[in-house]
């Protein structure tokens, strides 16, 4: 008989919520064995989290163990003391969490962090820890692995945190590591690099993991079984390959769906049409620092042009020139022909009107204290002069365009909608200036997949219907793929490749354009094999062309 | 209504009591002339009388009834304390928000002109207005605020700036919003819990303040009833072991402490902290 390193059986949590305590997690099964690793997929609130920290024998507060049992390597880790609970973490299981940025303490160097664990759980003292630091830190290929460690948090990029922290997991040899959405935060081209790291240093040690994701094609590259999770209960679970090609069912399926869903590409636009929006030559900086250099492209009526880079390329400041907050230095935005005052003070209410933008975070982008009514009221109001019966008339026709009952949100405040509802809200604040042209700032990334895929096809169905022009910007190929006509490709900020979206994404490819394409992962166990092996089996870590 | 009580009643007892303190003085305010014994200036017997059943804490130092004066003391007191702390705040907030919207120079004009302000004492700058403007209840008014608004400046600026950085500002600029609704409906309605936490707090101290300056003969002059001035007005009897000058003191302390509940219980609140 196997000995698994991690069982649960029938584990449930409870959460306090205001009408008391509710279920989260509801009688969890799990078998985990030395060396194996299992993934959790699910949306957000399907409890991976929760279940995650649950194998270290710890509930976030307001959140506590209502039945079941967790064996670790034999010990119950539900009646085990605080004690013993510390005795394993940190030393035999490990966490990684999601936002490296935020977990490290940014007054101490890495390698003081990464010392901290082994030397206070006793299993080694500095020096010896500071020797595997190194060994470690090249073995997740971060680069000058003498002195990354002494460094602090601030001085290294997003990708290299990531991997410090891996190798920080790893520092006293754990059975087990938890890996919470490590490369959620990422870039497509530094995910590549961070999933082959991590991959690389648990088949080494042969650590058992538990890999949390809501990307399924993320998971399928790491797992060797996955567990799909839907709002605390399991929906199934199967060996990688099996789950992929043989979902058995529904919500797992439509997971799946998600990353089918194609619209059909518009006819270019005849020689001779005037584009909504042209970009002329931009060159902008800030400070000193030129970001920009000779953009140009045009957006025509019923098109999305898709934007795409990594962060730092200057696609997001392409828009803030486009709006009129960032003044260029060279070149002109064109509204309708008409060359548009620099900065969006001088900018005509007409013009203002005309370009409407949605945001990434629709947290921070609707005022938290104004309700429905007021936040797509106020620029129908504001432009269109529309008041009393027509302005409630009018806010309701929006509600209902969006997809969401109106006598049920008209007089909610933002913090009382999900994440996808208020990415709604969003969209009818731009739609209530019935602008000619919008600009969707990384409008999906903070969704999950299910509810991203509605927005796509919300903003789909609007362009159609009002026939918009949409400004694209993301890093997520998969957007691009689904609802772009046209895409301009941006790296340190120059236009390296721009054109149909067909013409784009079919061969011969811009070397940077490959590098994005090869880097988003697919539907298929085997992919990231595959991506290492043709890139000649060691990464790219410049990251560059 | 029912709302409000539903809230009195689930609110921790520091902030019941300090409600319930804070409301009866206001209706001690608003009522003097109607419960107070006798008229505020009126000298109804000798210098000093020990406390009897026609004056319940005696009389003072030119023989008026001191309850009566502790009731039109309360309202003058109160009132003037009211006034100055909602004119420091009314300027404070509009500067400190427009400081933190515009930016820039404006931006560092005014605050370096307020961390100039801020840098003098500010009972030694109160005192040293007050002796240019003349001792009138006008001028205590306008001196008290100024030296307080610079607080309120520094807070709302700061309050703002985290604001202002947010997408939905980001958004109005960029619907044409002009500076008055930006302050007023964009960002004061997430700047209150602070703000009125700290309206609390501003409150006691420009009380202490006027007290403060009564006491040293520049705050509310005789013969209006003002706490400050009937500690100084009675002082003597201190000497005698009479605990009568101590009272308008508690009354001061009784409502620095009732305010300072009720803000701590607000401040809760808004920190989004349960029980």
């Amino acid at each position: 008989m196997t000995e698994f390193l991690l069982t649960m059986r029938g584990l449930s949590i409870e959460g306090r919520t205001e009408a008391g305590w509710s279920q989260i997690v509801r009688g969890i099964d799990l078998d985990l064995a030395r060396g194996e690793v299992l993934g959790f997929i699910g949306e957000s609130g399907a409890g991976k989290s929760t279940l995650g920290l649950a194998a270290m024998g710890f509930v976030r507060g307001g959140c506590r163990f209502s039945g079941g049992s967790i064996r670790f390597d034999g010990v119950e880790l539900m009646e085990a003391d605080q004690e013993l609970l510390r005795r394993l973490r940190g030393a035999r299981i490990a966490y990684v969490a999601q936002s490296a940025a935020a977990s490290f303490n940014p007054a101490h160097r890495l390698v003081d962090q990464y010392c901290e664990t082994p030397v206070r759980h006793g299993i080694m003292n500095r020096a010896e820890a500071e020797r595997r630091a190194l060994e470690h830190y090249r073995q997740m290929n971060l680069p000058e692995p003498e002195t990354i460690g002494f460094r602090y948090p601030h001085q290294v990029s997003g990708g290299q945190l990531q991997r410090a922290m891996t190798a920080m997991a790893m520092a006293s040899r754990p059975d087990l590591i938890i890996f919470d959405e490590p490369t959620t935060a990422l870039d497509v081209t530094t995910q590549i690099e961070v999933l082959a790291s991590i991959r690389e240093i648990v088949e080494l040690y042969g650590t058992s993991a538990i890999y949390i994701s809501h990307d399924l094609a993320v998971v399928a590259q790491m797992a060797d079984r996955i567990k799909v999770l839907l709002r605390g209960d399991e929906v199934e679970e199967a060996a990688t390959r099996v789950m992929l090609e043989d979902p058995q069912q529904n919500y797992t399926k439509s997971l799946w769906a998600v990353r089918t869903f194609r619209r059909e590409e518009q006819v270019p636009p005849s020689a001779g049409t005037r584009p909504v929006v042209e970009i002329r030559d931009v060159d902008a900086s800030y400070g000193a620092v030129k970001v920009l250099h000779g953009v140009n492209f045009a957006i025509h009526a019923r098109h999305t042009v898709a934007v795409v880079g990594e962060s730092g390329s200057g696609k997001s400041t392409v828009a803030r020139v486009v709006t009129g907050l960032l003044a260029p230095t060279a070149g002109e935005v064109l509204l309708e022909g008409q060359p548009l005052p620099k900065r969006f003070r001088e900018r005509s209410k007409h013009q203002l009107r005309q370009i409407q933008m949605i945001y990434q975070m629709a947290d921070t982008a609707l005022n938290p204290k104004i309700r429905i009514r007021e936040i797509i009221g106020y620029p129908a109001r504001f432009y269109l002069g529309l008041k009393g019966r027509a302005l409630d008339q009018r806010v309701r026709e929006i509600l209902s365009m969006i997809g969401l009952e109106p006598d049920a949100f008209i007089d909610r405040l933002p913090g009382e909608l999900s994440g996808g509802q208020k990415q709604r809200i969003g969209i009818a604040r731009a739609l209530a200036a019935e602008p000619d042209f919008i600009i969707c700032d990384e409008v999906t990334s903070a969704l999950d997949q299910i509810v991203a895929e509605g927005i796509l096809r919300l903003l789909d169905q609007l362009q159609s219907e009002l026939d918009l022009a949409y400004m694209l910007i993301t890093h997520d190929l998969a957007t691009v793929r689904a609802i772009a006509d046209e895409v301009v490709v941006m790296k340190s900020g120059k236009v390296v490749e721009q054109g149909r979206k067909a013409q784009v994404f079919s061969p011969p490819h811009h070397p940077y354009t490959e590098l994005l394409l090869s880097s988003v992962p697919e539907m298929d166990a085997d992919w990231l094999s595959g991506v290492l092996a043709s890139r000649g089996g060691r990464l790219d870590l410049s990251g560059g062309t | 209504m029912d709302r409000q009580w539903m809230m009195f009643r689930s609110a921790p007892w520091t902030a019941r009591f300090g409600l319930t303190i804070i409301v009866l003085y206001l209706a001690v305010a608003v009522l003097a002339p109607v419960i107070a014994p006798f008229g505020e200036r009126e000298i109804v017997g000798a210098q000093y009388q020990v406390w009897s059943k026609a004056h319940p804490l005696g009389t003072d130092n030119l023989g008026r009834d001191m309850l009566t004066r502790m009731i039109y003391g309360a309202r003058n007191t109160v009132a003037i304390a009211l006034l100055t702390t909602a004119l420091a705040f009314l300027v404070g907030c509009i500067l400190g928000m427009t400081a933190a919207v515009v930016g820039g120079w404006f931006d560092q004009a005014l605050s370096r002109f307020n961390d100039m302000l801020m840098a003098i004492p500010g009972l030694i700058f109160a005192m040293l207005l007050l002796t240019i403007l003349g001792t009138s209840i006008p001028s205590l008014i306008f001196v008290i605020a100024v030296v307080d608004m610079t607080r309120v400046f520094r807070l709302s600026r700061a309050v703002a700036v985290d604001i202002v950085v947010m997408d939905y500002i980001e958004a109005a600029q960029l619907r044409g919003d002009r500076l008055p609704r930006l302050i007023l409906k964009e960002i004061l309605p997430n700047a209150s819990a602070p703000l009125i936490a700290e309206f609390g707090l501003r409150f006691v101290f420009v009380f202490l303040s006027i007290s403060a300056l009564s006491f040293l003969g520049l705050g509310i002059q005789p013969p209006t009833a003002d706490w400050g001035s009937m500690v100084r007005e009675n002082a003597t009897l201190m000497t005698y072991g009479d605990i009568t000058p101590l009272i308008p003191a508690s009354a001061i302390a009784l409502l620095t402490v009732a305010v300072n509940f009720v803000v701590d219980w607000k401040l809760h609140i808004a920190s989004g902290l349960k029980e």
